[in-house]
């Protein structure tokens, strides 16, 4: 038993280990930037928010926050949108052609982002819809779509099919069937898929750095300044972007984690 | 789509059929039509693109097998090929080992609130900032930076490992190595129990009991797992520019520096659509190999 406890401490030290290793570069890298001195190089100098004041006045910066928080909200809009009818369509429906359907539905985010950039640039690039912040925001709905999808998919898929038939038959129409009994009963893999998509949005930096152009997003911008010199200025940049989509993907947890208590099917939304 | 839409039947496939009226269209639409738009749409234009030409570094629609010629005579770009897919396999094969004993210790060896909190912990790296996260390996790799720091305190080092191989690794790792473990840890979670206990009780050794019973029984979600981080590796642009130092190349630096230098979008062209199919490929012999032949278990 001596040797059963050993071994169990020694595997819950490993997972430790392994999440130290995703958490650990991005704690220092959110250490260093209130870190006074240039370079990254232990001891810690002293503590300051200069870097902070230095990007919140670097007008670049700025816009690049503002481009990606429209854009985020766009995204998350329409690809929940789209992510919910499609998964609704699955739900409900049979018809021929459902396995390609599907496929469209959950392929892209397979393909390499900078191959998915690439193929927009090109394309786009002919119908000259390149470098605008709607440019962005059409390439980032087909990557954030399948994201949407599965996990109101997933909410359906725990509804009993004969609710939504019992409202029929009690005489409502698809339309209210679909206001009184699908729409509540997925509000929170919906307000749960809106943060994810923004979160995903937000990060994303591949697309964007291709079909963007002049438009640069926040993380377009890491990726920029990481071509340059070494600053702080990165860090400063970096903890903002992490601080934003982990709250965004740890509130979309939270609503998905809390669905039992939320769901009374027949309120109104 | 119009084609997809005439067959639709309602009430959940009891095979009546319908007309597709207003409703069902409204909901089935949206996503043919913007997938079809924007991602199809631009995926068919890369098969096409690859047969056109360049001249006077301006394009012109053509029908020249000559960028696939170009590309596939030249060493380097066959040398990248083969380097990338062995990035790849490097990257499933390390994550999926250094992936296993944890989510091992989360499927068997925690409570289950200890369970949702690991996949809690996991979950939200993976959509969080993927590119900060590779960024802040830098200080902590590079040359005077602080493992090499600690490492003098110890008496030994510098060692070289910003712009290496090992750089990328780590980088690959930080990309893959929570989804891995995730998708390890739902096939594991799956396991059922009494298989274990039953091998316990006729003897079999625990070590016995992981590869003869437990691997083979969650053998499904280790290939799908191994195979999303060949997939995400194989076409990962960061890690081997940011902490491999870009040399040698991947594919995907070689795509980048293709349409950099000399604007070449055909060639570019040639190499996405390389990979695209070699990612068909894979995916579907891991499906083969995770379900196709699966009777055969122990």
């Amino acid at each position: 038993m001596i040797l059963d406890r050993l071994i169990r401490r020694t595997l819950l030290g490993y997972v430790f280990v392994a999440l130290g290793f995703v958490f650990v570069p991005i704690a220092i890298s959110f250490i260093f930037s209130f870190n006074e001195g240039r370079f990254p190089i232990l001891p810690i100098e002293s503590f300051s928010t200069v870097w902070y004041e230095a990007i919140w006045n670097e007008a670049p910066v700025s816009r690049a926050f503002r481009f990606s928080i429209v854009i985020g909200l766009s995204v998350a809009a329409i690809s929940t949108f789209i992510g919910f009818a499609t998964a609704y369509t699955d739900f409900r429906y049979r018809f021929f052609g459902k396995n390609v359907y599907l496929a469209l539905a959950l392929l892209p985010p397979t393909i390499p982002v900078l191959i998915l950039g690439l193929i927009m640039l090109m394309f786009l690039g002919r119908v000259s819809l390149v470098g605008e912040p709607h440019s962005v925001i059409f390439a980032h709905v087909v990557y954030c779509t399948p994201f949407a999808m599965a996990l109101i998919r997933l909410r359906l898929s725990q509804m009993d099919p004969d609710l939504e038939r019992a409202a029929w038959n009690l005489g409502a129409t698809s339309w209210r069937a679909m206001r009184y009994v699908i729409l509540p009963f997925t509000m929170p893999a919906i307000f749960a898929a809106l943060f994810l998509t923004a979160a995903v949005s937000f990060d994303e930096f591949m697309i964007a750095f291709f079909v963007g152009g002049v438009t640069e997003t926040l993380p377009v911008r890491v990726l920029n300044m990481m071509q340059g010199q070494v600053s702080p200025r990165i860090n400063a940049v970096g903890s903002v972007v992490f601080a934003v989509s982990i709250t965004l993907v740890i509130l979309a947890q939270v609503f998905l984690l809390t669905r039992r208590g939320t769901s009374r099917v027949g309120a109104p939304v | 789509m119009a084609a997809a839409a005439e067959g639709v039947t309602a009430g959940a496939g009891r095979g009546r059929r319908v007309r597709p009226d207003g409703y069902a269209l409204f909901w089935g639409l949206p996503l043919a039509v913007w997938q079809g738009v924007f991602f199809l749409a631009p995926l068919a234009f890369l098969v096409v693109m690859t047969f056109w030409s360049v001249k006077n570094f301006r394009l012109e629609a053509d029908f020249d097998t000559v960028n696939w010629v170009k590309m596939w005579s030249k060493g380097y770009v066959v040398d990248t090929y083969l380097r990338t897919l062995g990035y790849g396999a490097l990257a499933a094969a390390v994550c999926s080992l250094l992936a296993f004993p944890a989510a091992y210790a989360l499927a068997f060896k925690v409570s289950p609130a200890t369970r949702r909190l690991g996949v809690f912990l996991l979950i939200t790296p993976f959509f969080t900032s993927y590119i900060v996260r590779v960024y802040s390996w830098q200080p902590v790799l590079s040359e005077s930076g602080i493992l090499n720091t600690v490492f003098a305190h110890l008496g030994f080092g510098p060692v070289a490992m910003l712009n290496t191989l090992f750089g990328t690794v780590i980088g690959y790792l930080t990309l893959c190595l929570p989804l891995v473990i995730l998708l390890q840890l739902f096939s594991l979670a799956n396991v059922d129990r009494s298989l274990i206990e039953a091998a316990h009780n006729l003897g079999c050794g625990r070590i016995r009991t992981v590869f003869l019973v437990i691997v083979p029984s969650a053998k499904v979600g280790l290939i799908l797992a191994a195979t999303f981080a060949f997939i995400l590796c194989f076409g990962d642009f960061v890690s081997p520019v940011s902490l491999g130092g870009s040399k040698p190349p991947t594919l995907s630096i070689l795509i980048v520096d293709t349409v950099k230098q000399g604007n070449h979008w055909p060639r570019a062209a040639v190499v996405a659509l390389t990979m695209v199919v070699t990612l068909i490929v894979v995916a579907f012999t891991a499906l083969y190999f995770a379900y196709g032949h699966g009777r055969a278990r122990r």
